[in-house]
Formats: structure tokens, C-alpha cells, sequence
């Protein structure tokens, strides 16, 4: 089973990255972008088969490595 | 008194902070590799600056979780005194040791240069060296070094007198452009709430000979010294 997480900062964190994203778009002529965030996706590999078991055991890997709750949300998706 | 600095994969400014915290102690600091998880019974742990594991995932985020730094988590609850430098400040609040995180630099640059900087509390073992209000002249060399919290733990940390440095102009005022990174409030450094750990952006141990521009770094390693012999 595979898991993909999509890791985005919270709302209110300023996301500098973003804005330049934002700013390059606009300066390629692409009209009508409004606010840019951006943020990360891991596409993790794993053994367990027990969905419920999975997502619980990539909820404790978000909340202890790979996202940072203070800035951070994470969402995560089980593909078979 | 006995130091330790912690080693990771990527760190660089190990050396100069073991010659600036030798040169007042009068011996040379243990040296830990971060897989070790026995740190010698010190009275300091210094976690240096640099680019542990690369930056990978998030600035300090790999380190927090190394074995030298469960020990260090121990040992600062315990109340033993713990230091962390640039990227020492960035895995000690990816360790939950300081409040807040440190982002990408506002102007999305690597910024380094000498900064102002300013005293905010001279009430604590780093920091006994200085008068609260002194302005300093320190470098920063950092692309992440940004602090944000949300506004109720920025609130708690000035009402509890937390927040050991703030970035300045030459004449210890706060403003925008002596802002090098767009942190939160111009913090540049912050203690925990027991003040026995303390984590700044700028480089005190690249401010301690004349050589080097400045020597406004020196009381911090002598206050330091002082307040844990």
C-alpha cells in the first residue's frame, strides 16, 4: 500500500516562496493568479495491508517527523 | 566547567564555537557525534550551526530525532544548560525544546552579514555578560532564519521575558530594514521558559577577535563561563 502526503503551511504563515512563485507567473504572463502557497508531497511505500493501521501509523509519522504542526497541516491519501 | 558540542552530518561551525567557548574555559570542549547517545556529564551542550542532513525535509527537522539529541532533551529538562547556534536554533524548536520555528528568509536570500542586535535580558546564564538594551554588532549567515509563532506565544514569550535578542538598527532601535529576515516581533533569539536553553540566528562565536570584525560575541562565552563554574 502506498500513502501520499500532502504536507501545506497553515493559514496566517507567510509563505515567501509562494509569492515569488506567484510573482514569476505574473511576470510570464499568466493573468489572473491570485495567492501561491507551496508545499510538499511524500509518496511513502508500506508493508502494513490493514488500512486502518496504516493511516494511524502515518498520522504519528506526520505529527512526529514530517510535518511541523506549528506551520504545518498534512493530509494524508491510502492507494491500494 | 565542561562543554560538549554536539556534531551532525553537516554542521560547520563546530570548530569556531569549541575555540571561542575554549579560549575563555582554558580547555577544549568534548567534541559528541550525533550518534552517540552518551554525552559526557557536562554543564554545557552546544548544538552548533551548519546544514545538518543537508536542510533535507525542513531545517534541523533529521537531527532533532538523533540520538545525541534525545539525550539533550533529557538533560535540558533536567536543567542542564543547552546552546544552540543558527541551525542548533533550528533543531531545537524542531525538537520542541523552543517555542516557534524558524522559516525561509522574507527576502527568500541568504543573508550574510554583520547585524545589529539588541539585548533584550541580561537575566540569564548566556546572557549575564551584557546590560539589557546594549546593541551589539553580530553576523547572521542563514536562508532560513525567519522566526515565526502565532501572536498568543509571541504575547506569553515578552510577557515572560523570553526573548534574549532582537535584530536592530545601529542605534538599538527596531525597524523593517534592520529586519534581515522578516522574523516575528525582529526576534532573533529566545530562552525557554526555565531560561536554561537558548537559541539565537547570529554567529557570537564569529564575534570573538578583533580579526573578525567584532568582539561583541565575547561576553556571552564569558558570562557563560562565569555563571556555570
Amino acid at each position: 500500500m502506498k500513502a501520499r502526503v500532502h504536507i501545506t503551511l497553515k493559514n496566517g504563515v507567510l509563505d515567501p516562496q509562494g509569492r515569488a512563485i506567484a510573482h514569476a507567473l505574473t511576470g510570464l504572463g499568466f493573468a489572473g493568479v491570485g495567492d501561491v502557497r507551496q508545499g510538499k508531497f511524500i509518496e511513502l511505500d508500506l508493508a502494513e495491508t490493514d488500512r486502518s493501521k496504516a493511516k494511524a501509523s502515518v498520522e504519528a509519522m506526520c505529527a512526529k517527523l514530517l510535518a511541523n504542526t506549528v506551520i504545518e497541516n498534512y493530509a494524508i491519501d491510502l492507494v491500494d | 566547567m565542561q562543554a560538549a558540542v554536539v556534531v551532525f552530518p553537516g554542521s560547520n561551525r563546530e570548530q569556531d564555537v569549541a575555540k571561542a567557548l575554549g579560549a575563555v574555559m582554558g580547555h577544549a570542549p568534548h567534541m559528541v557525534w550525533h550518534r552517540d547517545s552518551e554525552i559526557p556529564k557536562v554543564d554545557l551542550i552546544v548544538v552548533p550551526g551548519g546544514f545538518s542532513y543537508g536542510d533535507y525535509l525542513r531545517c534541523g527537522a533529521i537531527a532533532a530525532h538523533s540520538p545525541a539529541m534525545r539525550e539533550i532533551m533529557e538533560r535540558a529538562k533536567a536543567g542542564i544548560a543547552v546552546l544552540g547556534i543558527c541551525n542548533g536554533f533550528q533543531i531545537l524548536t524542531e525538537a520542541g525544546l523552543l517555542p516557534g520555528v524558524l522559516l525561509r528568509n522574507a527576502c527568500l536570500t541568504f543573508v550574510c552579514r554583520n547585524v545589529g542586535l539588541k539585548v533584550e535580558s541580561s537575566q540569564s546564564l548566556f546572557t549575564n555578560g551584557y546590560a539589557a538594551g546594549q546593541t551589539l554588532s553580530i553576523p547572521v549567515a542563514h536562508h532560513d532564519g525567519n522566526y515565526f509563532a502565532d501572536d498568543a506565544t509571541l504575547d506569553r514569550l515578552e510577557e515572560k521575558g523570553q526573548i534574549a535578542f532582537r535584530y536592530c538598527a545601529g542605534d538599538g532601535t527596531l525597524a523593517e530594514e534592520a529586519n534581515p529576515n522578516g522574523s516575528a516581533r525582529s526576534i532573533a533569539g529566545v530562552f525557554n521558559e526555565t531560561k536554561n536553553v537558548l537559541g539565537l540566528m547570529p554567529h557570537p562565536e564569529n564575534a570573538v577577535l578583533p580579526l573578525q570584525g567584532s568582539v561583541d560575541g565575547q561576553p556571552l562565552f564569558r558570562g557563560m563561563v562565569e555563571a556555570l563554574s
